[in-house]
């Protein structure tokens, strides 16, 4: 029997199943494979908050979904095309988003009484018709491997732990994906292993031949590979993207690189990474709490390193006082909250953009900080590098927001060459020559920046604080006028920073009926919104904000040349509430916080309201 | 850890150290000796000036910094060990002292404090304990003993305290020495060995705070009454006190025990003092809450352990050797690449 090929320009697909299944790995591995086909995508998991919610239930069911194209792929996709489902429950959370006619490929072994029951299905939905309108693959994945590895020395649960590789192969045949990059990470994973590494590669060449050769399926997809610009390229996630954006900032700076932090999800990944780099001479401190983390960076700062502190939303809330002390101190910090959902613990695993006033308001008193926010998984790296460059050169903490979105999900990213990156100018002042007059703590340059002067170099010793000091010469004073001018000149140094952020990009016409503005990880969903909308000759342009404190001196001009401003954002209306007191005008907003980033189809609708 | 350099070659005074602002304690407050000691002892310990960082919280005692012509960071409250760890481990080569108080060590920043100790930071850490909160006017601090009234214990307090060098035990710190603010022979040569220790050393100043708790500490304060009520210990030698130096301790069903030497009892009965050997510091411990026995200072606890800021520096080399120095090109390159062409 010959098999279709069928050519496609984009492919959503989403693995899930129990979160002892392998489902994050799975996913991995195809993105690999995706990526080094050519094609543009995106990524996201979706796990649970318990490391392991007991087995077959709904709690416990792990996700993972990418989106992938011959053209430029903006979000991880909206619905799937294509749903692994690894058993009853991972059918029963996922369902509802497969995309009508989809393709569910299911381990019928793993759909019995048990596993049924406690997902809540009534019947068996593989056969009882509840499927019907989509194209359903069932297979005996377990059994499958089981006999394909009869021989192997594996115990009969090492052997059962193979089939998400078998859906893999299957996977990869379906889309026309090489296995050996997967093949040779197998056996780099295992290599003290090799019986488990062999047993893994025979489980997904079953799974792939079984695509290639049993009549139930008649059909496979290409997707040809995108028009990416030229370059090398490698699949990053956002919190590794920070993780390098520091490094690369330290050493175009000069500087070693200090972390202060304490493991909290969903950004604990850029802690893992940087602890791995020691050979690239990174102190990482895992603190005692999220205090001491910041204080500790807070401390590096003070004494000459590139230091920065990782958080999430109530680790932020913990550090509120220590920025606080950043701020009147003047010291260079980069602090990286990866927000999730809260209040409170919240929900941990799930991203949300809700700690936009926390950032830019949340401290004691007129406590002014510049914040940068990413827009998707490679922008994490070039906003790490912005938010060190900030520091130094105006010598302030910055804030860098990401979420779990873009921190946990990825996207390909262009690998720079190091040596077009620019340099850090970094200005310690020496010890004064003899005769100078006495070296001043709180002199200021013409960006009203004081001097970075480190313990260890003689003739400088002077004392900071987070007593109100005196501008000029550092000395502790409580003058009302002095309070002034400290309170006005920390208010007047961030918003300056205004000057270097370069004009806003106006994706679509310059002139129109609807504005989007967007930050943070909205980007992708909104870009794509707005290609939809106005291929349908509709009047939508976007902009998207990098910078949140200070915006971006063009930012009302700009806006003036639209009749309409439309604000998505996953939070209540945060940045609403800024533009409408910075903009004087009405704006829309769009909001939702279910822990999930926007689909396009949400936004797209949300224009047609508007735009009638 | 930092060089040390011949002191002549320094050539430092303790004028060097008084950056001459004008000192702000109350008059007759027990941080001024303190003050005046750390500057007396700082020249003598072959370290650069430059080098010296004071870095302290909130609280009266936590002013210290600005009173020192050194490098300084007054922080937030109970922070500064936290501050003073990444201090060091940014510029090991800087000698960092930590400044506190029994409210910003022991209460908000109890939790720092442990773990400084614990990990063993080259740290040199002064607890100013006045078993009083002064800088906001006289409340019980964790240090307060049981039924002391004050601002916000007009009944008495019931909270019981702690004894915060034996949580510094508690939490092994490698170092603890106890000394009197008024004492200076003791302070001084508590800040010479604290300073030489590799490792977070940790002192506790009982200080007089001459306005909501005077007299907190008023046997061993006093001139006359210190030599029967405090027991210096010396390691390797018995521990006798006294006016007359006539009396020493004994161990006596597993507790500290006063004898007087002479007929009964002689020196080769007594305990003698072992700064490496725990069970000995805990004993001493023991005695600070004990009418019936003197109180202990000195060099309580000594002892090498690795220390967190060399290990890093040499967990940095030897993962270097390893794996060669990192640069960014490699780095970037460490996932699977790919070429758009
Ligand atoms: S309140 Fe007490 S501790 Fe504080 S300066 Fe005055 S005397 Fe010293």
């Amino acid at each position: 029997m010959t098999k279709k090929i069928v050519r496609v320009n984009e492919a959503t697909i989403r693995f899930a199943g129990d979160s002892g299944d392998g489902m994050q790995l799975t996913g991995t591995r195809f993105t690999e494979a995706t990526a080094i086909v050519g094609n543009d995508l995106k990524t996201i998991p979706n796990y649970p908050s318990e490391i392991r919610a007991p087995t077959g239930t709904l709690a416990g069911v792990s996700a993972f979904q990418l989106m992938f194209g011959s053209q430029r792929v903006f979000t991880p996709g909206d619905l799937p095309d294509t749903l692994v489902a690894m058993n009853p429950a991972a059918l029963k959370v996922h369902l509802r988003d497969l995309k009508p006619g989809g393709n569910i490929l299911a381990n019928s072994n793993a759909f019995n009484d048990k596993n049924l029951k406690m997902a809540g299905w009534e019947g068996n939905p593989l056969e009882d018709g509840t499927l019907d309108s989509y194209t359903v693959y069932a297979i005996e994945m377990s059994k499958l491997v089981g006999k394909a590895l009869e021989n192997s020395d594996l115990s009969s649960k090492g052997i059962e732990r193979t089939k998400n590789m078998f859906a893999l192969g299957v996977l990869f045949w379906m889309y026309n994906r090489p296995i050996e990059p997967t093949e040779n990470w197998l056996r780099n994973k295992f290599a003290k292993n090799p019986s488990i590494a062999e047993a893994n590669i025979i489980a997904m060449k079953t799974g792939y031949n079984y695509g290639e050769t049993t009549e139930i399926f008649t059909t496979s997809y290409a997707v040809e590979k995108a028009d990416l610009p030229k370059g090398k390229y490698r699949n990053i996630t956002g919190n590794v993207a920070v993780a390098y954006g520091l490094i690369t900032a330290a050493k175009k700076a000069g500087k070693e690189l200090f972390l202060g932090s304490y493991p909290i999800t969903p950004a604990s990944e850029i802690l893992h990474t940087l602890s791995s780099l020691r050979n690239h001479g990174v102190k990482t401190f895992q603190a005692e709490d999220e205090i001491a983390g910041i204080a500790s960076a807070i401390g590096a700062a003070y004494a000459g390193d590139l230091a920065c502190t990782t958080t999430s939303g109530p680790g932020m809330a913990l550090k509120t006082e220590a920025i606080g002390l950043a701020i009147i101190t003047e010291l260079p910090l980069v602090i990286v909250n990866v927000q999730r959902g809260g209040p409170s613990t919240g929900m941990p695993t799930k991203m949300e953009q809700s700690d936009l006033f926390q950032a830019v308001l949340g401290r004691n008193s007129d406590a002014p900080i510049p914040v940068v926010a990413a827009a998707d998984p490679a922008d994490c790296f070039d906003c790490a590098f912005e938010a060190a460059r900030i520091a130094i050169k105006y010598m302030t903490p910055v804030i860098l927001l990401t979420d779990g979105y873009l921190g946990q999900g990825s996207g390909p990213w262009r690998i720079p060459d190091p040596k077009d990156l620019p340099e850090i100018k970094v200005n310690h002042p020496a010890k004064p020559a003899d005769g100078d007059e006495k070296f001043m703590p709180y002199s200021r340059d013409e960006n009203e920046t004081r001097p970075w002067a480190i313990p260890g170099t003689a003739g400088l010793e002077h004392r900071i604080g987070g007593l109100e000091k005196e501008n000029i010469t550092g000395m502790v004073s409580q003058d009302p006028e002095n309070h002034q001018v400290m309170t006005d000149i920390r208010a007047r140094k961030v918003a300056n920073i205004a000057n270097e952020i370069p004009p806003l990009e106006v994706y679509g016409d310059k002139k129109g009926k609807l504005l989007i503005i967007g930050w943070g990880s909205t980007h992708g969903a909104i870009h794509v919104a707005v290609d939809r909308a106005r291929a349908k000759g509709q009047s939508v342009s976007q902009i998207h904000l990098r910078w949140v404190n200070p915006f971006p001196s063009d930012l009302k001009a700009v806006c003036d040349n639209f009749d309409e401003i439309l604000i998505p954002e996953v939070n209540t209306g945060q940045l609403s509430l800024f533009m409408r007191s910075e903009l004087l005008r009405p704006v829309h907003q769009l909001n939702k916080v279910r822990g999930e980033p926007f689909r396009s189809s949400e936004i797209e609708d949300k224009i047609n309201e508007i735009l009638g | 850890m930092s060089e040390t350099i011949k002191v002549e070659e320094l050539n430092l005074t303790r004028k060097d150290f008084v950056p001459g602002n004008e000192v702000r304690w109350c008059p007759g407050c027990g941080d001024y000796s303190v003050l005046a000691n750390m500057q007396k002892t700082l020249p003598g310990l072959g370290i650069r000036k430059e080098n010296y960082t004071f870095i302290s919280g909130i609280g009266c005692s936590s002013r210290f910094p600005y009173y020192m012509d050194t490098f300084g960071f007054h922080s937030i409250h109970g922070r500064a060990p936290a501050i003073a760890s990444g201090v060091k481990l940014a510029n090991p080569d800087l000698t960092v002292w930590v400044i506190t108080g029994d409210g910003d060590g022991f209460s908000i920043g109890g939790n720092h404090m442990i773990h400084v100790l614990r990990r063993n930071i080259d740290l040199n850490i002064m607890l100013f304990n006045n078993r009083i909160y002064g800088l906001t006017k006289g409340q019980y601090s964790p240090t307060s003993l049981l039924g002391k009234k004050t601002k916000s214990s007009p009944f008495g307090s019931i909270d019981r305290p702690f004894n915060p060098s034996a949580v510094a035990l508690g939490a092994n710190a490698t170092f603890i020495a106890r000394a009197i603010d008024v004492d200076a022979q003791g302070l001084q040569e508590s800040i010479t060995r604290a300073q030489a220790h590799k490792g977070a050393s940790f002192i506790e100043v009982y200080q007089n705070c001459i306005i909501f708790n005077d007299g907190e500490f008023g046997d061993v304060e006093g001139k006359d009454t210190r030599p029967d009520n405090a027991l210096f210990v010396v390691h390797g030698e018995p521990m006798i006190f006294g006016k007359d130096r006539d009396k020493g301790i004994i161990m006596e069903n597993h507790h500290p025990k006063v004898v007087t030497l002479g007929d009964k009892w002689s020196e080769k009965d007594l305990l003698v003092h072992d700064e490496t050997n725990a069970i000995i510091t805990n004993l001493l411990l023991e005695m600070t809450f004990d009418a019936s026995t003197p109180t202990p200072f000195g060099v309580l606890r000594a002892v090498e352990e690795p220390t967190y800021d060399e290990m890093l520096v040499s967990q940095i080399a030897e993962v270097t050797r390893i794996k060669g120095e990192g640069t960014l090109e490699s780095l970037y390159a460490s996932g699977d690449v790919w070429e758009v062409k």
